[in-house]
């Protein structure tokens, strides 16, 4: 099997293992803050306060977005950038063609 | 003072967001800002500083012997930008993310991937609100060190065992994400109580997202085996 295959399927499974859930629990709020993880710490503590505050947060739900998507972007704009450079053809193997 | 107000609604909506939800759509994310009691979020940094600064001398020492690496240390370190950011929904009926670092850990090693993790979480925590600086030592601790320690000593086992290099990084990335959260349950557990259930909650959501973790990395490791199998064989991958 080639590489391109082999990887389409993997990437094939990937959206799978992503997108089963949104059908198995579809009730379900998918919620993903972080401030969750701090509720759970209210319960068992009611008294705790957070000591620290983010000291920038972004302003909107649609600006976290947006840094979110230059996060990935910049990630994969490089990965891709690299595997572009990793697989082109190399000066000596054009020689030889 | 205007930020203020919009920060407490926020806040607010949040916490009704929560009081509607069961206990096990909590997120499993990285510890929020000010989340931790002082002297174990003091403690945490003081735990990282070491391997921060072992981290610095191993990429320093890698890049001095193969300068060809340099550009794949940044494509690893581009690698865990891009799943850190993928916030995928789980069988528990919550998202978390994968954390990216597998792949750094078994082409570089434990050390230089801190770094790499480091650059990740402070992204997150100065422009996003994601994670906190005085939480840093902690997610560091649970991101950047034992989950690069877990996955590079998988991946080392297995290729000693003779398994095949792909299944080998399925394994070490995998295993190293889902520890990972193991170990932000512990840090959380230790200090409120009730290990268990932070685990029960963490570490099931991050099962299926560890798995994916696993699968992407092993898109990645397979252009490498074929087409960079020089520099892989350098850094002794291969």
């Amino acid at each position: 099997m080639k590489v391109w295959q082999k990887n389409l399927i993997l990437i094939g499974l990937v959206i799978l293992l992503a997108a089963f859930p949104l059908w198995y629990c579809r009730d379900a709020e998918f919620g993903g803050a972080d401030g969750m993880a701090g509720e759970l710490i209210e319960e068992s503590d009611p008294d705790y306060e957070p000591w620290f505050q983010p000291i920038f947060e972004p302003a909107s739900g649609e600006v976290e977005s947006l840094l979110f998507a230059l996060q990935a972007a910049i990630g994969s704009g490089i990965v891709c950038f690299v595997l572009g450079r990793v697989t082109a053809k190399k000066p000596e193997d054009q020689k030889k063609v | 003072m205007k930020q203020r107000s919009y920060s407490n609604v926020r806040l607010l909506a949040a916490m009704a967001a929560v009081l509607g939800l069961s206990t096990l759509s909590a997120s499993a994310m990285h510890i929020a800002e000010g989340y931790l009691p002082k002297t174990w979020a003091f403690g945490w940094m003081a735990v990282c500083v070491p391997f921060v600064v072992a981290g610095f001398l191993s990429i320093r020492k890698k890049v001095e012997r193969s300068p060809r690496a340099k550009v794949l240390l940044a494509m690893c370190g581009a690698f865990a930008f891009v799943l850190s950011a993928l916030k995928i929904p789980s069988v528990t009926g919550s998202c978390s993310h994968p954390t990216g670092v597998g792949l750094g850990a078994i082409l570089f090693g434990p050390t230089a991937t801190t770094i790499l993790g480091l650059i990740v979480l402070l992204f997150q925590a100065l422009l996003l609100a994601h994670g906190g600086l005085t939480t840093l030592g902690a997610n560091l601790f649970s991101m950047a060190i034992v989950g690069p320690i877990v996955s590079w000593a998988v991946y080392m086992a297995l290729k000693k065992a003779g398994v095949k290099p792909a299944a080998a990084v399925f394994c070490a990335a995998a295993l190293g994400d889902l520890l990972t959260y193991v170990t932000t349950s512990f840090q959380l557990g230790v200090v409120y109580g009730n290990v268990a259930e932070y685990l029960t909650i963490f570490a099931v959501t991050q099962v299926p997202l560890a798995i994916a973790e696993g699968l992407l990395t092993v898109v990645v490791f397979n252009v490498l085996e074929k087409y960079s199998a020089a520099e892989l064989r350098e850094l002794s991958v291969l």
